[in-house]
């Protein structure tokens, strides 16, 4: 572009968590007054890479210049000085304080060096609000009372207060409505007007290439393409090096004929919940794998907790062995025979002090107890034999759940489910932090259970786990089902195409917001 | 860990690093290792007090003295390990154990007699636990704050009940309970109570369903909730068993005293949510010794007699009960391989 030296320049970043490898050597250039786009699936490394970037992790091998002098970000505050802002996809407000407070957290205006201004912080705030469109935000309410949106536009206004010369958002357009996304995009061209970077986070290819100037793609920790132009790239090939990939799955067989008559055991009708997902129906058969794949705030993880009665939907039913299922009670899911191996396992499913036998037996306790009684004995028993027959290792059912292996404790968490003869697995992310090679036993351990009769809802970021494992797949956008085929009839192209922008083969390519509101 | 480049193995996929053998062994020896810890504080604390006061401390009626008073609030700490392992606390277990031995002792009360007192005494505790329970599982209050308000009423009660008077208790069965004709092979009955609610609580806890349920929600409730067990209903239990402690407390001090009074029960909280902690169990709860809880207040019980029988001033006791406790917890996490 232009004969200048680039304002940021990243080469040969490394970083390396316990038992991953999240950055290989990237490469990354950034241009003064650009919008530099990173696009990636999840856990390709883009999280990480701004991660260094905002001074949050060091990289362990890689340079970092900086306006052509080499620096190192030794921490938020050093990369903060440069003029490097990061706006996360979490918000880090305070929501017990104001939100001139907020936007000056740090570096408050003072007098005499510790007396906080407030006047001339609110006016300050007042300003850089007016500045982001949105003048109407009271600089004195609490950040806590604020919309989702306008915490978002105090985030930008906290960055902002800063002397900035870079900005990362990641996907700040996740949580706004369409207008507010103008709005969004109408800041990010002021700003890039005036000479600033913007390192610009997103899932959505269509937002991509209306402001992008250049591209970068992660895959996998390593940088496959940089500087791509963004508006010019077809999305065949953008597509083709977010999921082009060196490490094969190995998936278990299907069973040849999908049982498509068998009556469901597991039946979804209407079932919605406002503003997290839409009405869908669905129906799940004994030895049958369905799979929902979608985005991160698609809606799938909130699906399969409403299934669950984790979460109260707003309508629809839920029916087990064509019995309705009394809605938001976990109490009556177990009880009519449903799992849930959640996606958080750590927070939602395992009782990290105890054994492996004690988490395996907690939902069936009552079985192995009279009186309120427990006959240790039945349930190590009954424990060892559920976990052999998932191999979990060790073979040892009293060691501490905690000292197993990521996989293992999925495993111990399946167990727990098998011991209780649930009849309907509902699975989140079943392989989130599962090692590579771990994952295809996992794989044929999940398959095996839908053998042996379970039916099996999945729900997973990763495309090709849901391709692979799956026998019928259901494609989320923004909390609607937007396709439904067999995973034979559909391949990782088609469905990253599908959950990024809609449906352009079928549809007529209209942005998906206007048609929006209740369809039922 | 190194990422494996080849495609995976298929079979078994054994991951677990060496670490897993001497993980659990390392649990279970630091299991016994704060067991033995406090057992070898209490002989210490016997060796002092026989070495300071050789004639009166291991005197048969001072050991038993011991006993009796580590048995009042014994009885509540094992309710307040519950408590405790589920992730609550109960401030309020003083208070009940004041308001219950006040209203088992008016005028109106003892005309009923023994079977009167005693059944007040509880029925008054459970009470007080099913308000705490109720408004902590069910209204959705922080357990400090409910328990906070409930020591706050249930004195103010015990108060407005006693206008500030000593009552008297005249039924002889009851008196009569606190004679050395009632000691069994010289354990007074009230030891015996004491004894009996420590092997109950050990056993529930360790051995039921109830146990685990409570283990499970004070552990991680999500999960707990996520895997089938009604939460809020095992939280109401747990306060409604602190309150059952209490009226069993309250009346094990009617029998001491012979009197009921608003003053009773003075701290309690402070001792045995200390206790517990001494003992072992977490204050964040998803872990808990009912065996700990014991020895922490018999360790306490013995301090505060071996200070009086030295003529130390209670300001002194207190002071050295506080770096007990400060001690007790650097020790603990100081125990090898606190990985979690």
């Amino acid at each position: 572009m232009a004969p200048e030296p680039p304002l940021l320049t990243m080469s040969g970043i490394t970083k390396s968590f316990p038992g991953v490898r999240a950055l290989d050597g990237v490469d990354l250039d950034v241009q003064a007054g650009e919008v530099h786009c990173l696009l990636g699936q999840n856990g390709a490394g883009k999280s990480t890479l701004i991660k260094v970037l905002a001074g949050a992790h060091q990289p362990d091998d890689g340079t970092i210049t900086w306006r052509g002098e080499p620096v190192t970000l030794k921490s938020p505050i050093a990369a903060m000085r440069l003029g490097i802002a990061t706006i996360y996809q979490e918000l880090d407000l305070v929501e017990g304080l104001s939100v001139a407070e907020n936007v000056h957290l740090g570096h408050e205006p003072t007098a005499a060096g510790f007396v906080v201004r407030g006047k001339a912080a609110k006016e300050s705030t007042a300003a850089l609000l007016g500045r982001l469109g949105h003048p109407e935000i009271d600089p004195a309410r609490l950040v806590g009372d604020l919309s989702a949106a306008h915490q978002q536009i105090v985030s930008m206004a906290r960055a902002l207060s800063h002397e900035v010369r870079l900005i990362v958002m990641d996907e700040p357009s996740a949580a706004l409505d369409p207008d507010e996304v103008d709005n969004l995009f109408r800041i990010v061209g002021d700003l890039t007007a005036d000479g600033v970077a913007v390192v610009y986070i997103s899932h959505r290819l269509e937002e991509i290439r209306r402001i992008g100037d250049r591209v970068t793609v992660l895959k996998d920790g390593r940088a496959v393409a940089g500087g791509l132009p963004a508006e010019s790239t077809p999305t065949r090939e953008v597509v083709a090096l977010m999921t082009g990939r060196n490490v094969e799955y190995v998936f278990p067989d299907r069973p040849p004929a999908p049982p498509a008559d068998g009556t469901p055991v597991l039946q979804v009708r209407g079932l919605a919940r406002d503003g997290e997902f839409e009405p869908f129906d669905l129906e799940v058969r004994p030895g049958e794998i369905v799979g929902l794949a979608g985005l991160v705030g698609s809606g799938r993880s909130e699906i399969l907790e409403t299934i669950y009665g984790a979460r109260k939907p707003t309508a629809g039913q839920v029916v087990v062995d064509g019995r309705p299922l009394r809605l938001g009670s976990v109490r009556a899911a177990v009880g009519a025979g449903l799992g849930l191996a959640p996606e958080e396992r750590k927070a939602q499913a395992l009782l990290m002090l105890e054994s492996v036998t004690r988490n395996v037996s907690v939902s069936s306790m009552s079985r192995f107890a009279r009186g309120g009684w427990i006959d240790r004995g039945a349930e190590l028993a009954a424990a060892r034999a559920a976990t052999r027959e998932l191999s979990l290792r060790p073979d040892n059912p009293s060691a501490p759940v905690r000292t197993l292996s990521g996989g293992n404790q999925q495993k111990a968490v399946l167990a727990r489910w098998l011991l209780r003869g649930c009849r309907v697995l509902l699975l989140d992310e079943p392989t989130r932090g599962v090692d590579v090679g771990a994952r295809a036993e996992l794989y044929a351990v999940i398959r095996r259970l839908a053998d042996d009769g379970l039916a099996v809802l999945l729900v997973s970021s990763e495309v090709p786990e849901v391709l692979g494992l799956a026998d019928r797949v259901l494609v989320l956008r923004e909390g609607r089902v937007v396709h439904t085929a067999p995973a034979r009839e559909l391949d990782e192209h088609r469905v990253l195409d599908l959950v990024m922008e809609g449906s352009p083969v079928a549809s007529d390519g209209s942005p998906v917001a206007g048609e929006g509101s209740p369809a039922s | 860990m190194t990422q494996p480049v080849s495609p995976p193995r298929s079979g078994t996929g054994k991951m677990t690093p060496v670490s897993e053998p001497p993980a659990w062994r390392a649990l279970l020896f630091r299991a016994d290792v704060r067991t033995l810890s406090l057992l070898g504080v209490l002989a210490a604390l016997i060796v002092i007090g026989g070495i300071t006061r050789p004639d009166e401390f291991l005197d048969t009626r001072n050991l038993q003295l011991v006993l009796t008073q580590a048995s009042v609030v014994g009885v509540v700490t094992v309710g307040m390990t519950f408590v405790i392992t589920s992730g609550g606390i109960d401030l309020s277990v003083g208070a009940i154990v004041a308001l219950a031995s006040v209203w088992a002792t008016t005028v109106a009360t003892q005309e009923y007699g023994f079977a009167g007192i005693l059944f007040t005494a509880v029925l008054v505790g459970v009470g007080c636990g099913l308000v705490n329970g109720v408004l902590i599982a069910y209204g959705g209050v922080v357990p400090f704050i409910a328990t906070l308000a409930m020591l706050a009423s249930a004195r103010g009660l015990a108060l407005l009940i006693t206008e500030g008077r000593t009552q008297i208790v005249t039924v002889d069965g009851i008196l009569s309970l606190g004679e050395r004709d009632a000691y069994v092979l010289g354990i007074p009955p009230l030891v015996l109570v004491f004894a009996a609610v420590t092997i109950v609580g050990w056993l529930v806890l360790n051995r039921t369903t109830f146990g685990r349920r409570t283990v499970a929600v004070g552990g991680n409730a999500e999960a707990a909730r996520l895997a089938g067990i009604d939460v809020r209903r095992q939280r109401l239990y747990m306060y409604l068993l602190s309150g059952l402690c209490c009226g069993i407390a309250a009346f094990l001090l009617i029998v001491l005293s012979g009197s009921g009074q608003n003053t009773n029960g003075n701290l309690y909280e402070l001792d045995a949510i200390a206790a517990v902690i001494i003992g072992g169990t977490l204050l964040s709860g998803g872990r808990g010794t009912i065996t700990g809880s014991v020895l922490g207040i018999l360790i306490f019980t013995t301090i505060t007699n071996i200070f009086a029988l030295n003529n130390l001033q209670s300001d002194v006791q207190q002071i050295a009960k506080g770096a007990i406790i400060v001690a007790a917890v650097l020790v603990q996490r100081r125990t090898p391989s606190t990985t979690t």
